[in-house]
C-alpha cells in the first residue's frame, strides 16, 4: 500500500530554517511508522535523523509528533491511520537538533532538579523493605514513566513558560513522594510547590492524552497539590 | 578531543549502571553511551530476575545453582555459577534498598513468580525426588527490567556520575597487552574522542541484530563484542545463541516467558498442548531451548497454525483481572501489533532471536581473558551480556540474565576499585585516532558502492535460516560463505549522507561492520562444534557429545581469518546428566 510521510526536516549544517518534504513509500499495513521512516532512511535519504532503539514503546526514544499529536512512532501502525498521507514533526517546544531529534537536555535537567532516587532515612534491614500491596499500588503508574519526553511537550503551559517543571518532572516526584519507604517527600514538595512547578499545570489534560504509557498525570499532579495543601494547613 | 577519566564504562544499561554505582564512590568515572541511559535495552526485560529469596515458598540456593547447572546442558563453569546464585539474594535486597517498586506479596515482601527451568525438589508419594516449578522470580508486574533500569539510572544521579550520552564507540586502545582508553564518536557533534583511561570495563549488551526474527532492540548490534575482537580480544561459545519461545508473530517483540509462568498454554493447530510430548512434566515451563525446538518443530511439521510459521499461545483461561494484574505490558503489546485481545484470543507465536550467550571472556571477577589459558588483560574488563563469565553455559535459564548483569556488574565494580588504588595513567600510544579517521575519511569520500541495507537484510535472513534454531553442516557452510562474501562487499559500501551531525547513517553502517565481525564468530564456532547443546542444535549430529565437546570454544581474530581454541569447563558438584524435564 502506498502511504505518503511529510515529514518536517531540518539539517543544522545546510537549512536557515525547517521545511516539510513528502516522501511517498511502498508499506505493509502492518509495519509501524518508525518501519516506515526506516525505509525512507534506507531506500530514499540517509541522513534522514530521528532516535530509536527497542522499537516496542519501551524505551522512550522516538516520541515524535504524528499527525498533531505526540506519540511514539514504533507504537503506531499504518493501518491506525485512515488517512495515508501522515504528517510526521518532531515534538514541540525542545531545540530541533536534525529533523525529527530534538535537545532534551532542559527536559533531564527538570527531572534531576526533583531529587528523583529514593531517600530513606533510616538503615536499611537485613532483607528488603516491606511495601504492602496497597502502597505498592499507589506508585503503579508512576513508576511505568519512560521518560519520552511526549507529555511536557505537548504541554501549553510549558511552551509559554521555559522554567516550568513540566508533568515528566513533576510524576517523577510524585513516583518518590507517595512511595511508602521514601522519607523526603517535603524535600520534593518544596521544588515543586512554587510558581514554576505544580501551580503552573491548569489542568489541561494534554499530557494525559498523549502518554504512550496511559499514565493520568494530571491526576498525579492533583494528588500532589492535595499533598502541598495539606503542608500548608 | 581527549576527555581523561580514571575510568570509562562503556554501556549504560545494568551491568554499566551497577558498576558505575559501586565505583563511583571512589573513583572519576564516566559513563558513555550510544543511547541515553533509560533507553539501554535492559529496559526491555520483563519477566523478573532471579534469586531463592523464598519469599513466597521453601527455596534454596543450592536449587538454584543445580538448576543453572542443568539448564546450560552442563557447559556453565559451576564455580561461576555457585558464586552468582550466593551473591543473588544480597544482590537483590540491594537493588531494593535503591528504590526498585518489585511487586510484592500479602506481607509485603518482594513477589516471586515461577519460570522455566527454576525448580524445587519434591519427594512423592513413592519416595522418589522429583523437580517442580519453584515461585523464584522477582518481578515488577512484566516490567521489571525497565524499574531496575531506572532505578540504577536514579542511583547514579544521586551519585553525580558523569555521562556522555549519544557517544559511539570506534575502539579500545591497547598497547602492549594494556587497555588504555576508548576512542568514540559523538553524534551529536559527529567528530571522534579519545577517552584516555586507568581502566575500561565494557557493558555493552547483546548480540540478537544479527537476526531477523529477534526481541533485540535495534541497538543491540553487539558492538563491544566486536570492537574487542578486533582488539585482538578473543571471544567465547559465541555459537550459542538463545531462541526464546514466544516472540510475537511476525517481528519477534518478546512475549514474556511470565506469560507461560502465569499459566499460559501453547497449543497448535489442533489446539492440542503438544508440550506434552516433549517435556511432560514441567510441561510449558521446561527450558526455553526445549520449548523453542518443540515449536519450531511443530510449525516445521505443519502443525502450526493454518499450516503458518506460528503457534498459539494461549492465555484466556487466565482472565482479565489476572492479566492486567501481572501481564499489562504484553496485553497491550499483542493489542498493538497483532490488532489481538489475550483476553479473548490466543497470541500467534514464534521463536525469536534473543539472547547472546557468548561474548567477552572474563574471569570470576571481570577481568578480561587474552587467551584460553586464563591470562588477564590488564585494565579492560566486562560485564553483562557482552562478555561471557560462563554463567549461562549453552543455554541461560529465564531470569538469570538480568542477575548476571546485577551481580557482575557489582563484582566487576569491586574488582575495578581495588585495581584503580594502584593503577597509572599510563601514556598514549601514538595516533590512538588513526583508524577511525582513515575509516570516516573513506566513507564521507564515497560516491557510489554498495548499499548497506542490502547487505543488512540479507545478513540477517541467512542468519535467521541456516544459523537459527535448527542447524547443519550444509547451511553453516553456506552461511560462513555469505558472511565472507558480506564482509568482502561490505568493504566497497555507500555512505549516502554526508553530514557531520547525527549521521545516523555513519552509526548504522558501523554497527553492520560490527555484525559482520561477530557473525563470522558464531557461524565458526557453530561449524565446528559437532553436537546438540543448548541453544545450539544440529540436527546432523543429534546428541550431546560429553567426551569431544564439554568445552568452551574460544574464538582469535588472526590474518588468516578465525582461529579456534578450547577451554575445559569447570565441574564442581554436579556431573554431566541426560537433561530430561
Ligand atoms: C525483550 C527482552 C526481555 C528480556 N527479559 C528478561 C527477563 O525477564 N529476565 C532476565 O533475566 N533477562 C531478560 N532479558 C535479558 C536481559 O534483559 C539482558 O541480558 C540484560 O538486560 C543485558 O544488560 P546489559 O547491561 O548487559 O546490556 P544493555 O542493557 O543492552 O545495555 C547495553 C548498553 O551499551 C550501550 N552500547 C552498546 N553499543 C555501544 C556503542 N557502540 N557505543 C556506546 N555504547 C554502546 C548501549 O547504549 C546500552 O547503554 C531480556 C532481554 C530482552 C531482549
Ligand atoms: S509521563 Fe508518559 S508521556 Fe510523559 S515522559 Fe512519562 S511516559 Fe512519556
Ligand atoms: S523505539 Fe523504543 S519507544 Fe519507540
Amino acid at each position: 500500500m502506498k502511504v505518503t510521510l511529510s515529514i518536517l526536516r531540518f539539517d543544522p549544517e545546510k537549512d536557515e530554517k525547517p521545511y516539510r518534504k513528502d516522501y511517498e513509500i511502498d508499506v505493509d499495513p502492518s509495519f509501524r511508522i518508525l518501519d516506515c521512516l526506516d525505509k525512507v532512511k534506507w531506500d530514499i535519504d540517509g541522513g534522514l535523523a530521528y532516535r530509536r532503539s527497542c522499537s516496542h514503546g519501551i524505551c522512550g526514544s522516538d516520541a515524535m509528533m504524528i499527525n498533531g499529536k505526540n506519540m511514539l512512532a514504533c507504537q503506531v501502525l499504518v493501518h491506525d491511520f485512515k488517512n495515508k498521507y501522515i504528517k510526521i514533526d518532531p515534538i514541540p517546544s525542545l531545540p530541533i537538533i536534525k529533523d525529527l531529534i530534538v535537545d532534551m537536555e532542559s527536559f533531564f535537567a527538570k527531572y534531576d532538579v526533583v531529587k528523583p532516587y529514593l531517600i530513606a532515612k533510616s538503615q536499611p534491614p537485613a532483607k528488603e523493605r516491606y511495601q504492602s500491596i496497597e502502597d505498592r499500588a499507589v506508585i503503579d503508574e508512576a513508576v511505568n514513566c519512560i521518560l519520552c519526553g511526549a507529555c511536557s511537550a505537548s504541554c501549553p503551559s510549558l511552551w509559554t513558560n521555559d522554567s516550568y517543571l513540566g508533568p515528566a518532572a513533576m510524576l517523577k516526584a510524585y513516583r518518590f513522594v507517595f512511595d511508602s519507604r521514601d522519607d523526603a517527600a517535603n524535600e520534593r514538595l518544596d521544588v515543586v510547590d512554587s510558581p514554576d512547578g505544580l501551580w503552573r499545570c491548569h489542568t489541561i489534560f494534554n499530557c494525559v492524552e498523549v502518554c504512550p504509557k496511559e499514565i493520568n498525570i494530571t491526576w498525579h499532579l492533583s494528588q500532589l497539590k492535595k499533598k502541598c495543601a495539606m503542608r500548608e494547613f | 578531543m581527549i576527555h581523561k577519566h580514571d575510568l570509562i564504562i562503556v554501556g549504560a544499561g545494568l551491568a554499566g549502571l551497577r558498576a558505575a554505582v559501586e565505583t563511583s564512590g571512589s573513583a572519576d568515572v564516566a559513563v558513555l553511551s550510544k543511547l541515553f541511559p533509560t533507553r539501554s535495552h535492559s529496559g526491555a526485560a520483563q519477566g523478573g530476575i532471579a534469586a531463592a529469596l523464598g519469599n513466597e515458598e521453601h527455596d534454596t540456593v543450592e536449587w538454584h545453582i543445580f538448576d543453572s547447572v542443568k539448564g546450560s546442558d552442563y557447559l556453565g563453569d559451576q564455580d561461576a555459577i555457585s558464586m552468582m546464585c550466593e551473591e543473588a539474594p544480597d544482590a537483590i535486597y540491594e537493588l531494593e534498598h535503591f528504590g526498585v517498586p518489585f511487586s510484592r506479596t500479602n506481607e509485603g515482601k518482594i513477589a516471586q513468580r515461577q519460570f522455566g527451568g527454576h525448580t524445587k525438589e519434591v519427594i512423592d508419594e513413592n519416595g522418589n525426588s522429583k523437580r517442580m516449578p519453584v515461585l523464584r522470580a522477582c518481578y515488577s508486574a512484566d516490567r521489571t527490567g525497565h524499574v531496575l533500569l531506572h532505578t540504577l539510572y536514579e542511583q547514579c544521579i544521586k551519585r553525580n556520575v558523569r555521562f556522555y550520552s549519544e557517544y559511539f564507540i570506534l575502539s579500545l586502545i591497547m598497547d602492549e597487552g594494556v587497555c588504555k582508553g576508548v576512542t568514540a564518536f559523538n553524534l551529536r557533534d559527529g567528530q571522534i574522542h579519545t577517552f584516555h583511561a586507568k581502566a575500561v570495563m565494557f557493558g555493552t549488551g547483546g548480540y540478537g541484530r544479527a537476526y531477523r526474527v529477534t526481541s533485540n532492540a535495534y541497538a543491540n548490534s553487539g558492538d563491544g563484542v566486536a570492537v574487542a575482537f578486533r582488539a585482538g580480544i578473543p571471544l567465547e561459545d559465541m555459537e550459542f545463541v538463545q531462541f526464546h519461545p514466544t516472540g510475537l508473530y511476525p517481528l519477534g517483540i518478546l512475549v514474556t516467558e511470565g506469560a507461560r509462568g502465569e499459566g499460559g498454554f501453547l497449543k497448535n493447530k489442533d489446539g492440542e498442548r503438544f508440550m506434552k510430548n516433549y517435556a511432560p512434566t514441567v510441561m510449558e515451563l521446561a527450558p526455553r531451548d526445549m520449548v523453542t525446538r518443540s515449536i519450531q518443530t511443530e510449525i516445521n511439521e505443519g502443525r502450526g497454525i493454518d499450516g503458518r510459521d506460528f503457534v498459539n499461545l494461549d492465555l484466556t483461561h487466565l482472565g482479565e483481572a489476572k492479566l492486567k494484574e501481572r501481564l499489562p505490558e504484553i496485553t497491550g503489546f499483542a493489542k498493538t501489533y497483532a490488532g489481538i485481545d489475550p483476553v479473548k484470543q490466543p497470541i500467534p507465536i514464534l521463536p525469536t532471536a534473543h539472547y547472546s550467550m557468548g561474548g567477552i571472556p572474563t574471569d570470576l571477577y571481570g577481568n578480561v581473558l587474552a587467551d584460553e589459558k586464563g591470562a588477564i588483560v590488564k585494565g579492560f574488563f566486562a560485564a553483562g551480556e557482552c562478555a561471557c563469565i560462563f554463567v549461562h553455559g549453552a543455554n541461560r535459564l529465564g531470569n538469570n540474565s538480568l542477575l548476571d548483569a546485577v551481580v557482575h556488574g557489582r563484582r566487576t565494580g569491586k574488582t575495578i576499585v581495588k585495581y584503580l588504588r594502584d593503577a597509572e595513567l599510563l601514556p598514549l600510544p601514538k595516533d590512538v585516532e588513526k583508524k577511525d579517521k582513515a575509516m570516516f575519511k573513506k566513507l564521507y569520500a564515497t560516491t557510489s558502492g554498495e548499499n548497506a541495507d542490502k547487505i543488512r537484510v540479507r545478513l540477517k535472513e541467512e542468519m535467521t535460516n541456516k544459523c537459527g534454531v535448527f542447524r547443519n553442516e550444509k547451511d553453516l557452510l553456506s552461511m560462513l560463505d555469505t558472511v565472507h562474501e558480506l564482509k568482502e562487499k561490505f568493504k566497497n559500501i555507500h555512505m549516502m549522507h554526508k553530514g557531520i551531525v547525527f549521521n545516523t547513517e555513519l552509526m548504522e553502517i558501523i554497527e553492520l561492520s560490527n555484525l559482520l565481525e561477530f557473525s563470522d564468530a558464531i557461524v565458526t564456532g557453530a561449524l565446528e562444534r559437532k553436537e546438540c547443546r543448548g541453544a545450539h542444535w544440529r540436527i546432523d549430529h543429534p546428541k550431546r557429545d560429553d567426551v569431544n565437546w564439554l568445552k568452551h570454544t574460544i574464538a582469535f581474530k588472526t590474518d588468516k581469518g578465525i582461529e579456534l581454541k578450547y577451554k575445559p569447563v569447570t565441574i564442581l558438584n554436579y556431573q554431566p546428566q541426560e537433561r530430561k524435564y
